[in-house]
């Protein structure tokens, strides 16, 4: 539902009359116009997949990802603005940090999003500022238990079993919801995260991308990392054969 | 600091819970244990002290030191466990109480004379016990014993300490520990306070007069 809000929409302080905060919906453009980010939960852990399209050819390789490592046990993705995502990073660190030194424990990841979506919120109030321009979604793997949150501009945590954000979201989310994501494993999901991107990715418009994968879970004994090269590389080759076997069968039945 | 010679030293004197506590560790809780007296001085102000605070639900803690300073103390930390609790809708970990005793008796070390023993049961690691010693180091025991009466049975409590005991094999344990401290410290005395916690709750128990474990009088 678009309309512009001539009048209501200077300053996030200024409700509209049909009660809106278009600040924060024009926030959540900003991330629909980003590149994708999906993220699934499965039965041992949560997986991570980023579509980082490369804009030229004369960027360092894996310069500026989107993936991050809020504590050894928490991992984040973002889609929209980069520079706002990285604000929040720094946010939740320094919370997470903060709760180990006072409580001696990794922080839960509830109560860490709670934090972060309290911090977000709190950008949505006053007209001096501007909401952030980004949606991050949260991930981690706590006493057997695998859990994903998603914020948004407005601040808003909701808790998913799998979940896309950016400009291919509604043909991810198609995607995703064909898996029986909570009966299957993280080395399964992660083929099938790949494979995912590989499919929203737009040649067209696009070019080319670097797909970025992360983990944590029950295979990383709970630490959020980087899926590994070799891991990677079969997911990627999965990915890649799952998209020519769909590219035959279409010419196939156009003949 | 006396006011003059005519004032007997006990006017004068700090609140101290010169003291036997004890905690121990078994499969599904722990048994904490202290004895009753609270002096000021010489004078017995309190003979039936309960030393025995709780923090939260399934976590006790065990004073000794200033009775001032460490009811303050459990106090502040009791709160910030309650604050915890609402917000993540969980009890808290002993682990949690024993770090936050921890935080607060190194921070002020210099002003605090508090010796804390930490015990209590919680869904993740199960029967717990913390020492927190005067300085503020914080480290987990098997059993813990603190107070100016332990220093008489140290040698009682390695010899006849085992690992795998039972439920009542610990209170056992507890009792003639905090009795045999009880009558060489003449800060400890009173009756016997026990508490065990389990997943079941906590059950509070006193052990008074002839029912205490007597051993070689002279």
């Amino acid at each position: 539902m678009s309309s512009i809000g001539t009048g209501y929409d200077l300053s996030a302080s200024q409700f509209s009359p049909d009660g809106r905060v278009f600040q924060v919906e024009y926030a959540i453009k900003a991330v629909d116009n980003s590149s994708t980010a999906i993220g699934i939960r499965g039965k041992n852990g949560v997986v991570f997949a980023v579509e980082n399209l490369v804009t030229s050819k004369l960027y360092e390789k894996g310069a500026n990802k989107r993936i991050f490592s809020l504590d050894t046990h928490v991992g984040m993705a973002m889609g929209g603005l980069l520079s706002d995502a990285r604000c929040l990073v720094d946010i939740a660190r320094t919370e997470a940090a903060n709760y180990r030194s006072q409580y001696g424990s990794p922080i839960p990841i509830k109560y860490l999003t709670d934090r972060v979506s309290m911090y977000m919120h709190g950008y949505t109030l006053y007209s001096a500022i501007r909401p952030f321009g980004c949606s991050i979604i949260l991930g981690s793997y706590e006493d057997g238990q695998p859990s994903m949150y998603m914020l948004d501009p407005s601040g808003v945590p909701w808790g998913y079993y799998g979940i896309a954000i950016g400009k291919a979201r509604q043909a991810a989310k198609t995607e995703i919801e064909k898996l029986n994501m909570q009966e299957m494993t993280c080395e399964e999901l992660v083929k099938e995260a790949a494979k995912i991107i590989h499919i929203v990715h737009d040649e067209v418009k696009d070019k080319t991308f670097e797909l970025e994968l992360s983990w944590v879970g029950d295979m990383t004994k709970g630490r959020h990392q980087l899926v590994p090269d070799d891991i990677k590389a079969e997911a990627e080759k999965y990915a890649k054969e799952s998209l020519a076997e769909s590219d035959e069968s279409e010419d196939e039945d156009m003949a | 600091m006396r006011t003059n010679n005519m004032t007997p030293e006990w006017m004068d004197s700090e609140v101290s819970t010169g003291t036997s506590i004890m905690a121990v560790e078994f499969d599904g809780g722990v048994v904490v244990g202290a004895d009753s007296r609270t002096t000021t001085g010489s004078y017995i102000a309190n003979r039936v002290t309960d030393k025995l605070t709780k923090v939260a639900d399934y976590i006790y803690c065990c004073r000794s030191g200033s009775a001032a300073d460490t009811q303050a103390v459990s106090d502040i930390v009791s709160y910030h466990l309650d604050f915890l609790q609402s917000e993540t809708q969980e009890p808290p970990l002993v682990r949690t109480a024993a770090h936050l005793f921890k935080g607060m008796c190194y921070q002020y070390r210099d002003q605090l004379s508090a010796g804390i023993i930490c015990a209590g049961w919680d869904k993740k690691d199960g029967g717990q016990v913390y020492s927190i010693p005067i300085g503020g180091m914080c480290v987990q025991q098997p059993f813990a014993i603190g107070g100016s009466g332990s220093t008489y049975i140290y040698g009682y409590v390695d010899s006849v300490f085992k690992t795998g005991m039972t439920q009542e094999e610990c209170m056992k344990f507890v009792t003639n520990s905090l009795a045999l401290a009880m009558m060489r410290d003449g800060s400890s005395g009173g009756v016997i306070r026990l508490a065990i916690i389990t997943q079941k709750g906590v059950e509070r128990k006193v052990i008074v007069g002839s029912d205490i474990p007597r051993f070689y009088e002279g």
